[in-house]
């Protein structure tokens, strides 16, 4: 299947982005920061590096101290257990029992459907419950990078690997990557990789390769490389095939384009000597170093970590006192990707008040960081495996109406949120996702979603109970806003917030007194409805107001 | 749909009020029983809430002036002079505050009704939790998720949000003027109304407080977010287009902000005369919770409590009186409540501790006035804790209400009020109008369709019958019959009917489904 024709990479030509050329900017760049380690930093910190930032993480962080923190979140953990058969009730698969993992078993048309969900809810799970590290974010950015859609590969063991492929390599060697990419069983049939032989070139890889995965194109969209690069690279890339049993690669000598490879002067007229038998797959490597010989892969990456981890508008003491030092640094240390993420997350230039807040909410940052920061429960694995699935499924919709769907990005470019000028990370927001994220945090608060008898929602009175001082009414609004908000607010908000806590009285005293009631008397239902209500209607409100769509 | 099961055996046995201890109202008509035959009048009914937090001092709100020497004794500090009671007309023994003229005339032009002794057994004392009663309409010791005038929007309207806006409701069902929606407002699974502070400036309005946007990448991704918020809210343009409907209102409302009641108010005439088809507004003023200084000590006609009821009363006389300047006070009926009563005695510091009953008011044209109950009768030595007698549940009230004024069906009042309550005559019975909630149930419901379509020669038409006869034919757009599909009684359940195009041309046809009061009319297309 050719991808090309979904592909729009240029703005509509009617889109006229607004001025904001006076907007005040920063011109810090990757000196240490070296300000103050407070809640502010690490929520903004976690909020990017994590999904969301839960108040024992924040906590866990803020006594952790600065240097500490950068690297406990750099630190690769261990690879997790593959999804499970958790179907049996709609599909009775003969080659997996209940409980186990379908990842290894044979292919199975009745049960793609199935096992495809479970994939996801699986994918899904491992966001909510990630270790204090980046590595489920980074796994999402590579998996958007080197971007494969389930509903074209058609097998979600494939899609699996793939992805369990993006999260070993998290915080690896990206240029390591990029070859078992090319590889990679999934990427080989999402590309038509598998049919590129040397008597029927497909060059789709061969271009994606260069346009989306390594050099990308210039600042007015023009591609650095030349159409013929397109096709040498695709002859060079001839004679692969998907062994369908061991879902692994292999490579077919005879379907290998065997003549040399000559590349344009983008890649210094660079020759890919033609070999034969064997050797042929060896040519990968070369086209690779030649690819990444260039100074245009670590600028494009580094690019695309910054407005995944930043802003998604680069202006040019950004691109001078940023991109360029950290593409140097990329290229320095090989394409290690933790140098990179090193470097940036202890810079001043990340820490800056002017780059805080100024990322909207990609959709997981509204649904599994809600579940995290508000310590929602889902059914334990042990108990109700099938409920947990389930309920990890519900939350992967949500995301979904809100246009993130994972394992099944729009096209092999990704999500546009990450490279559509001008709008970028503004295309998230619509007018129908945006009440759709509205109701999701509603929905939340009020009755939660239930799958099969089981249920998830926010315990609000729950959550209230773990902040610092929640008898205050002053108090705990403003650790709310300091938690759940990237800037404060004015007194005036405050004051409004404090009105629906009181319900219109002026007294202090009625709020506290409600919530001692409460805490003296957990199980009295009447006190226990009275904070309810009350903190219900004042989280709504917070979750409704635009400001918290910001992170 | 499964509501309909929800109905009590218990409902057929509505009660009447045997007993009614209103011995000034002026009218006293059949009873809800009858209204079956009550002639048709517009089904645009408004109601408006006006919340009165903190507790409310009834006693020096109506005052019963035969109780004058009892109340001397109990609440001297606080006691208005009898002299400057506001007299009602055809009612001598009971007056209104010194500061109530507004209220004064209107009752005394029949627009008001006084509902005496209204509260709840084993009342609660607590701010919060007898506000959530009273928005609930729960028992005392019971506990509800869900408002009462929610639940009556999610029985109106059982399928919202799902196809809402639509022909038939394209306005919020219930609008709070505030930042946030009520309790009272919430239904089972969503809240029923939407909040807004500026009919005029939405923007400002659907986000609450807005602090501006700083001159920041923050502040522009901000703004962006607050623009499609904007946009994105299915009623805003709505609810623009009827503010700016109307360019001109009444002069009687005080300066703007220094009455918030009468800001909000102002804000309601002009969005129910603009067109909007909400049911429900509520608004809000606060400060009611009167322990000290509810009066001055030197002049207890003034202080606190005074300046509060002089808010009211001056909201309400404007808000009616802008209702006629803009023609459509015959639809709009207001409502206080306050979350409970004080004490008789009073306290040491010139005001009122936490009590009970109360009374509330009704204004409109279509009240009955007049005052429903007694006077409270006050005890010659009453006691600190001693609180007024209730005369009537607001329970009542409230059924009474939608029933009256909503035109619930008094066997389908239970699904809402989850209780039978005595009604009581507080509506004129000339307001409702039979179907019309029928025609509100199924609006976001699909009556009729065909499949396939568009077609060349045939097609299967599916229709829902609620009951009764049906009438389901095709019409060009001409307005030409063109075929009867079926015609007669059809008990409730669905149909299908098979279509055959007899040589017309291609184009469009109208498909319409009448099903007693009920409507319904889809477009056909007839290919070649």
């Amino acid at each position: 299947m050719n991808r090309r024709d979904l592909l729009t990479l240029s703005p509509p030509p009617s889109k006229q982005k607004q001025d904001f050329s006076h907007t005040a900017r920063t011109s810090t760049g990757l000196t240490p920061y070296a300000g103050p380690w407070t809640i502010a930093e690490v929520k903004h910190l976690l909020r990017r590096a994590m999904f969301g930032a839960a108040k024992a993480d924040v906590d866990y962080f803020v006594n952790a101290g600065f240097t500490n923190t950068i690297t406990e979140l750099l630190t690769p953990g261990t690879a997790p257990t593959p999804p499970l058969n958790t179907y049996t009730s709609q599909y009775n698969d003969p080659n997996v029992p209940f409980g186990q993992t379908w990842v290894t078993a044979p292919s199975d048309p009745n049960a793609t459907g199935l096992r495809t969900k479970s994939f996801k809810a699986w994918w899904t799970g491992l966001m909510l419950n990630q270790a204090r590290t980046i590595e489920e974010k980074m796994t999402l950015f590579l998996s958007n990078h080197f971007s494969t859609e389930t509903a074209v590969v058609q097998d979600p063991r494939y899609s699996y690997k793939t992805n369990a492929l993006c999260r070993q390599y998290a915080l690896g060697n990206f240029k390591t990557l990029t070859r078992l990419i090319s590889l990679d069983p999934g990427m080989l049939k999402y590309l038509n990789g598998y049919l590129n032989t040397a008597t029927a070139p497909d060059e789709n890889y061969g271009r994606e390769l260069q346009e989306l995965f390594t050099v990308g194109k210039d600042p007015n969209g023009v591609p650095y490389y030349s159409e013929s690069d397109v096709q040498q690279a695709a002859k060079v890339l001839t004679g692969y095939r998907i062994d369908n049993v061991n879902i692994t690669s292999t490579f077919a000598p005879n379907s290998h384009d065997t003549g040399n490879k000559q590349f344009s002067a983008f890649y210094n007229n660079t020759i890919i000597t033609g070999q034969s038998g064997p050797n042929g797959a060896l040519e990968l490597d070369d086209l690779l170093n030649m690819i990444f010989a260039t100074s245009q892969v670590a600028l494009f990456i580094c690019r695309k970590l910054y407005r995944y981890f930043v802003y998604y508008e680069i202006d040019a003491a950004a691109e001078t006192n940023v991109i360029v030092p950290l593409a140097s640094i990329f290229r320095s240390n090989n394409y290690d990707i933790l140098p990179v993420l090193d470097t940036l997350l202890r810079s001043e230039h990340f820490f800056d008040v002017l780059n805080r807040g100024e990322l909207i909410k990609m959709p997981l940052d509204v649904t599994v960081a809600a579940c995290r920061d508000y310590g929602v429960v889902f059914p334990p694995a042990a108990t109700n495996l099938v409920g947990q699935y389930n309920l990890w499924n519900k939350l992967y919709q949500q995301a979904s109406l809100m246009t993130q769907t994972i394992g099944d990005p729009p096209n092999v470019a990704g999500w546009p949120a990450y490279y559509q000028e001008p709008d970028y990370h503004e295309l998230w927001i619509n007018s129908s996702t945006l009440p759709n994220r509205n109701l999701f945090t509603d929905t939340m608060l009020l009755n939660g979603y239930t799958s099969s008898g089981d249920n998830i929602k926010i315990d609000i009175v729950a959550y209230t109970a773990t902040l610092t001082n929640p008898v205050d009414p002053n108090l705990l609004i403003q650790e709310v806003i300091d938690r759940h908000y990237s800037t404060d607010v004015s007194q005036t908000v405050k004051d409004y917030l404090k009105n629906i806590l009181l319900n219109g009285q002026i007294t202090d005293n009625y709020w506290s007194d409600a919530w001692n009631d409460y805490i003296g008397a957990p199980t009295n239902m009447t006190y226990y409805n009275i904070v309810l209500t009350r903190l219900r209607s004042m989280f709504k409100y917070i979750m409704d107001l635009s400001e918290f769509q910001l992170s | 749909m499964k509501r309909r099961r929800f109905i009590s055996a218990l409902s057929a046995a509505t009660v009447v009020p045997a007993v009614l201890d209103g011995f000034s109202l002026k009218t006293f008509a059949a009873s809800p029983l009858l209204q079956a035959l009550a002639a048709a009048t517009d089904n645009d009914h408004v109601l408006v809430l006006i919340q009165l937090s903190g507790g409310n001092d009834g006693l020096n709100t109506v005052i019963p002036l035969d109780q004058y020497s009892q109340l001397s004794t109990a609440r001297n500090n606080i006691l208005i002079p009898s002299s400057q009671v506001l007299t009602l007309s055809g009612s001598p023994l009971t007056g209104l505050h010194p500061s109530m003229t507004g209220l004064q005339q209107l009752y005394n032009n029949g627009k008001v009704n006084i509902v005496q002794g209204v509260s709840y057994p084993s009342p609660n004392f607590s701010h919060f939790r007898a506000t959530d009663i009273w928005l609930t309409a729960s028992d005392s010791a019971q506990t509800l998720t869900t408002g009462w005038a929610g639940r009556y929007l999610d029985y109106e309207y059982p399928n919202y949000p799902a196809g809402y806006p639509n022909s038939t409701m394209p306005d919020p069902l219930a609008l709070e003027i505030g930042s946030v929606v009520s309790l009272g407002l919430q239904g089972p699974a969503v809240s029923m109304g939407m909040s807004i502070t500026d009919p005029t400036n939405f923007y400002n309005l659907i986000n609450g407080i807005q602090d501006p946007a700083p001159n920041t990448n923050y502040g522009r991704e901000l703004t962006y977010v607050r623009e499609v918020s904007q946009q994105s809210q299915a009623y805003a343009s709505v609810i623009i287009a009827a503010a700016n409907a109307i360019t001109s209102q009444s002069p009687s409302y005080p300066t703007a902000g220094t009455n918030s009641l009468a800001d909000q108010l102002k804000i309601v005439a002009r969005l129910v005369a603009g067109g909007l088809k909400t049911k429900i507004y509520m608004v809000s003023l606060g400060g009611f919770d009167t322990h000290s200084n509810q009066v001055d000590f030197a002049n207890q006609a003034t202080g606190n409590h005074a300046d509060l009821l002089s808010k009211l009363s001056q909201a309400v006389s404007a808000f009616q009186d802008d209702l006629n300047y803009l023609n459509v006070s015959g639809r709009v009926v207001g409502m206080t409540f306050s979350e409970f009563g004080r004490r008789i005695i009073s306290n040491g510091s010139y005001g009122t501790d936490h009590g009970a009953g109360a009374p509330m008011l009704f204004f409109g044209d279509a009240v009955q006035s007049g005052i429903l109950g007694a006077n409270p009768t006050i005890p010659a030595n009453a006691n600190v804790n001693d609180n007024i007698a209730m005369q009537y549940d607001f329970r009542s009230v409230y059924s009474s209400v939608l029933n009256e004024w909503f035109c619930v069906p008094t066997t389908d009042l239970s699904q809402i009020m989850l209780q039978n309550f005595q009604l009581l005559p507080i509506i004129q019975t000339t307001a409702c109008d039979v179907g019309v909630h029928e025609l509100n149930q199924k609006a976001g419901e699909s009556l009729v369709w065909n499949y396939p379509n568009p077609f060349t020669a045939s097609t299967y038409v599916t229709f829902k019958s609620t009951g009764g006869h049906v009438l389901l034919q095709v019409f060009s757009t001409e307005g030409k019959l063109i075929k009867t599909l079926a015609d007669g009684e059809y008990p409730a359940g669905t149909y299908d009917a098979w279509y055959e195009n007899e040589g017309h041309a291609a184009g469009t046809y109208y498909l319409r489904l009448q099903n007693e009061a009920l409507q319904q009319v889809k477009n056909m297309i007839v290919v070649r």
